[in-house]
């Protein structure tokens, strides 16, 4: 690593004023999981370094307004163990579970991994189908921006340079809705997908018909993708096994993955179909379940009457 | 660029000024001489570099070692109190948890926060947690095996 000036702002104010002075040639730090090595690799080679880790309000996770809001610098490890994220969004401690290994989880932030826009993230596809939204700040001000519109190529964001992530903002499942991440991992159990999944189902009330369908991929192009033409096979169509391959068959077109180490272009694109149509199956599975889980946790209340 | 950091090691206070690009591994290594914690990969994948901030257990090869300062860092150094051993280690010699040792110091302090979390884990909760500590030698089964039966070492 080449040398560099290390600053450390205790507030999001003073972090404004260090991007302004620095400017392009300082990056952000905040776990350093991704930007380390990268630093490490020469591939990024910043003449400073804004630490976010003494800045005060990034922390916690709480909820509001019927979302949790979690801080940009909680960290993957808090984000998974967090009680309040596993009763009221189960499927995203789940999904930042799979994320490498403890260690990792223990220092990697929610934020920084946003920000790092690697394709191959297993959280990107699970927030896009859950209709997460980040808050970005800068000395103008702040805005919120869906994470459907987040990613706009490999480690390209569209985030601007005076930018930084504050917030993460995930809302509930709606009624009558189940969800599922499911993660190829042909090689090591810590490793990137081969290819992600995930998917959010949500029926009328009487679970026979599909009201919305969402479905998003990971490690199959230069950003996670929203499978909307396997989404919209599925809108309206009653709940049929058939109905899931054929819809699963449909994100072949939508996706575009490159031939590497855990599987070749063909490979994974066969493989994106399977993997739908399992995140698919499993988020009904997880409606089912609730269901079941929801008569089972009346009857106790029923006998105290 | 330097910076003058302030932390705690291994239940000492420690001031050093370091490089801000100095990996903490570095620095416990070759400016504070610990040189139980050993580097393997250098990008956070096999644990030989296992060492705790604040009792979480962390990649020192990935950490600045700057991210230390104001912390409470826990290296194999640190495991055995007053010339005593801590259970995971007496365990680990009992029921042959190493072979060449090169992962051993990571694998001991993963360990160490496992047991401080859950006193008795299952296998399941084990390989769960021990997942990113990589060991070339032994298959896994004897680490395992020495880490169910450190609390029988415990006081």
């Amino acid at each position: 690593m080449i040398p560099f000036e290390y600053r450390t702002p205790r507030s999001i104010k003073e972090v404004h004023q260090e991007l302004k002075r620095f400017g392009t040639d300082a990056k952000l730090i905040a776990g350093g999981t991704a930007l380390v090595i990268m630093m490490k690799q020469r591939l990024v080679r910043p003449s400073s370094l804004i630490s976010l880790r003494m800045v005060r309000g990034l922390n916690g996770i709480a909820e509001k307004d019927g979302a949790l809001r979690i801080g940009g610098l909680a960290t993957h490890r808090e984000v998974e163990t967090s009680p309040l994220v596993r009763r009221r969004v189960p499927l995203l401690a789940e999904t930042y579970r799979h994320v490498a290994t403890i260690r990792v989880r223990n220092m990697a932030t929610v934020g920084g991994g946003l920000a790092h826009a690697d394709p191959n993230q297993d959280p990107p596809p699970t927030l896009m189908v859950l209709g997460a939204t980040v808050k970005a700040s800068s000395a103008g001000g702040s805005r919120v921006i869906p994470l459907e519109e987040f990613f706009t190529d490999y480690y390209e964001t569209v985030l601007k340079p005076d930018e930084i992530i504050t917030e993460l903002f995930v809302p509930r499942l709606p009624p009558n809705s189940g969800g599922a991440f499911v993660k190829f991992l042909p090689r090591t159990a810590d490793d990137y997908a081969t290819v992600s999944a995930a998917a959010v189902v949500t029926l009328d009330q009487a679970r026979k018909v599909f009201t919305d369908v969402r479905i998003a991929l990971g490690s199959v192009g230069t950003t996670p993708i929203r499978a909307r033409e396997a989404e919209a096979a599925l809108r309206g169509q009653r709940v049929k096994s058939e109905g899931l391959r054929e819809a699963a068959e449909k994100v072949k077109q939508a996706v575009d993955p490159v031939s590497d180490f855990r599987g070749s272009a063909a490979y994974k694109k066969e493989m994106a179909a399977v993997f739908v149509r399992r995140a698919l199956e499993m988020a009904l599975d997880d409606l089912s379940q609730k269901s079941k889980a929801g008569r089972d946790s009346k009857a106790p209340r029923r006998r105290k009457k | 660029m330097k910076k003058k950091i302030r932390m705690r090691v291994n239940g000492k206070k420690v001031g050093v000024e370091v490089p801000t690009n100095r990996l903490l591994i570095d620095c416990l290594r070759y400016d504070l001489g610990l040189t139980g914690t050993k580097e393997g990969c250098s990008v956070g994948v096999c644990g030989a570099c296992t060492v705790l901030m604040d009792g979480e257990m962390i990649s020192s090869c990935l950490a600045l070692a700057v991210f230390a300062d104001g912390h409470e860092i826990t290296t194999v150094e640190g495991l055995a109190k007053k010339g005593e051993l801590h259970p995971v280690q007496k365990s680990f010699i009992q029921y042959g948890g190493f072979q060449c040792g090169i992962c051993t110091p990571g694998q001991v302090v993963a360990a160490k926060a496992l047991l401080d979390e859950i006193p008795k884990p299952s296998e399941a909760q084990i390989k769960d947690w021990m997942m990113g500590n990589l060991c070339r030698c032994t298959g896994y089964y004897k680490i395992i095996e020495s880490i169910q039966k450190a609390h029988q070492f415990a006081k």
